[in-house]
């Protein structure tokens, strides 16, 4: 394999790790700050896809259909939050997981009967359909160098909406006691709200950036949703730094591994053989990292007891 | 007689009384309807020996679900093809006697559960969800990439398996095997809750530092909760294979976890028969709703909804009153 297919293997994992970052954040800080397990996520990613594209297809403005995105996640997750939600967080996470579930049924449903059972297509913009060279000559699509970009940018924001911002205070002290930070008036319920509308635009600008490179269909959100599970688990859930390294892990781990475990195995196997077993041993390859994780550190890397 | 008792032996007897009445009427469609509510009432009630006595929430019970499955396809189809499965180091072959493939199956449950269990339980809380569903989810990619067993596409069999002595294409002798067993687990089960491990598993859930003190660890008590709920879970997948003739990767799948935990809630939490009564209500809707409209899902979540936030109990709940409940 040479180097340049690898760098660009490499990038490729970087961009998938950025979009579960997207996914896992919003999964952790509603973790962290409710002590809610949500598993309507991957719908909220759904709805900023489908509304991406909804946009994009009367507008042909991909930046207006990033914005629709982000405005109907957020929009539908607050709905949500104010509807359902809210009446989760005192209870145990049975409930939680079976509310959230019945949430992904209508979601997955509703949006079947609205837009159909075929995908919708969200296409790339012009500028940025093409590739572009890198140092050291490796070419690479733009479009996926800004989803890197934005999903980086996105992170560093997060840190510092978190670290410095009134916002972030509240949610920290929301996160250790949340008695005392309504006893000393603040609206938790608002904060709830907000924090839960936050997570979902950015599961929904996931949706959106993601969309344009397969297709916008019903229970596209599932799959990303179990992988972002996968992030919090590695990373520890409630920490937001967890989420970015066990996001970065999982998309190396998962890229990597699908290019490299059947050339890996082709070495000392029959080709057929080889790709395989390269290939359901690739398929697993996050769930091994994940159990391996578990054995030394059950609360996750940067999780506490 | 208590409401409790006159509402559970209601909920057993609906099973097989709905089959002979539609045999009378000769319809066999909805005996085969019945047969498939017992058996995923079976599933149901593998799963609420972790769920409603360990009060362990897996969201991967799928997996032991759908190696079930897989067990009866795999030996099946060498069966058919007179192929042996394994020739080294001894010679496996395939086989169509419903019986050895059950205890296969049930064997690969309780192993795969042994192996989850033992990395999952671990943990606890919502970390636990998590990790069973996603051990679930690397089961299914699994399938799906693995192409020796048809892959995304699963396997099918021509035949269904036999039963010395019994016809098994024939509905109402399937029901009758199906609704056996599920008799038995569903004895068997009542005796486990009642006998000192259920009673030391039901404690480790409400107060696992006073089962620590007393000399129990319920690190033990719940892994073996959990291998016994796979294998019976892996069991009623056998069966849902035998009933379709079909396996594939949707019997893997998460939304398969969901649906098995559905039962069980519908039901009531717990409640030895809470997942009878849930997977028949399942089944009745699938077939109303689903005559009714292509999107019955949507009522199936705003159903469940309503039960999770308002009808805690489920079913037998609302039917029997809350006074008997585990809890």
């Amino acid at each position: 394999m040479s180097t340049l297919l690898l760098i660009e293997q490499v990038l490729n994992g970087l961009q998938f790790g950025v979009m579960l970052f997207l996914m896992a954040a919003g999964l952790t800080l509603i973790f962290g700050v409710m002590g809610l397990i949500n598993l309507a996520h991957g719908s909220l990613y759904m709805v900023g896809a489908f509304a991406a594209a909804a946009v994009a297809g009367a507008t042909g403005s991909f930046l207006l259909a990033l914005i629709a995105s982000l405005a109907a996640a957020a929009a539908a997750g607050a709905i949500i939050e104010l509807v359902v939600i809210r009446r989760l967080y005192d209870r145990d996470h049975l409930d939680q997981v079976l509310a959230t579930f019945a949430l992904i049924l209508i979601f997955s449903e509703g949006t079947r009967w609205i837009f159909g059972s075929f995908p919708l297509f969200l296409d790339i913009p012009a500028a940025l359909a093409g590739p572009v060279t890198l140092p050291g000559g490796i070419q690479y699509p733009a479009y996926r160098l800004l989803i890197i970009g934005i999903g980086l940018v996105i992170a560093l924001g997060l840190f510092q909406l978190i670290a410095r911002t009134r916002i972030g205070i509240q949610i920290r002290a929301g996160e250790s006691d949340r008695e005392m930070i309504a006893a000393l008036g603040v609206d938790i319920s608002r904060l709830y709200t907000i924090v839960f509308a936050l997570g979902a635009a950015l599961a929904g600008l996931a949706g959106a950036l993601v969309g344009a490179l397969q297709s916008v269909q019903v229970g596209m959100g599932e799959p990303v949703l179990i992988l972002a599970f996968v992030v919090i688990v590695i990373g520890g859930i409630g920490s937001i730094k967890g989420a970015l390294v066990g996001a970065l892990l999982v998309g190396m781990t998962d890229t990597l591994g699908k290019v490299l475990l059947p050339g890996l195995f082709g070495a000392f196997m029959e080709p057929a053989a080889a790709t395989a077993v390269g290939s359901s041993l690739a398929s697993m390859a996050i769930y091994i990292l994940m159990a391996a994780v578990l054995l030394f550190r059950p609360t996750g890397l940067y999780g506490s007891a | 007689m208590s409401r409790a008792r006159a509402v559970n032996l209601l909920l057993f007897a609906m099973l097989p009384v709905t089959a002979l009445v539609a045999l009378a009427l000769d319809e066999p469609f909805i005996i085969t309807l019945a047969t498939k509510a017992a058996i995923l009432a079976l599933a149901g009630v593998g799963l609420n020996i972790a769920l409603g006595l360990g009060g362990l929430v897996s969201l991967g019970h799928a997996a032991f679900f759908g190696l079930g499955g897989y067990a009866m396809g795999i030996l099946a189809h060498h069966a058919q093809t007179f192929t042996p499965l394994m020739e080294a180091p001894f010679l496996i072959e395939g086989t169509k006697s419903m019986p050895v493939i059950w205890l296969t199956a049930a064997i690969i449950g309780a192993i795969a559960a042994l192996l989850i269990g033992a990395l999952s339980l671990r943990t606890s809380g919502v970390y636990f969800i998590m990790i069973t569903l996603a051990f679930g989810q690397m089961l299914y990619y699994f399938a799906i990439s693995w192409p020796a067993y048809g892959g995304e596409d699963g396997l099918s069999i021509y035949v269904r398996n036999g039963f010395p002595g019994l016809n098994t294409l024939d509905p109402i002798q399937f029901f009758a095997i199906v609704f056996t067993l599920l008799a038995v687990v569903l004895f068997l089960a009542g005796r486990l809750a009642a006998a000192p491990f259920g009673l030391a598993l039901a404690a480790a859930r409400q107060n696992p530092e006073r089962v620590e003190t007393v000399g129990l660890s319920p690190y033990r008590l719940r892994l073996l909760a959990f291998v016994i709920s796979g294998a019976i879970t892996a069991l009623a997948g056998t069966l849902f294979a035998d009933l379709n003739r079909f396996v594939s990767p949707t019997m893997l799948s998460w939304h398969m976890s969901g649906e098995i935990m559905i039962f069980v809630i519908l039901g009531g939490v717990g409640r030895l028969y809470g997942p009878v009564a849930g997977a028949a209500l399942f089944i009745l809707l699938e077939h109303i709703l689903g005559g009714l409209s292509d999107f019955w899902h949507v009522y199936l979540g705003l159903l469940l909804l309503l039960v999770v936030l308002f009808a805690r109990g489920g079913m037998i709940g609302a039917l029997a009153g809350r006074e008997v409940a585990h809890d």
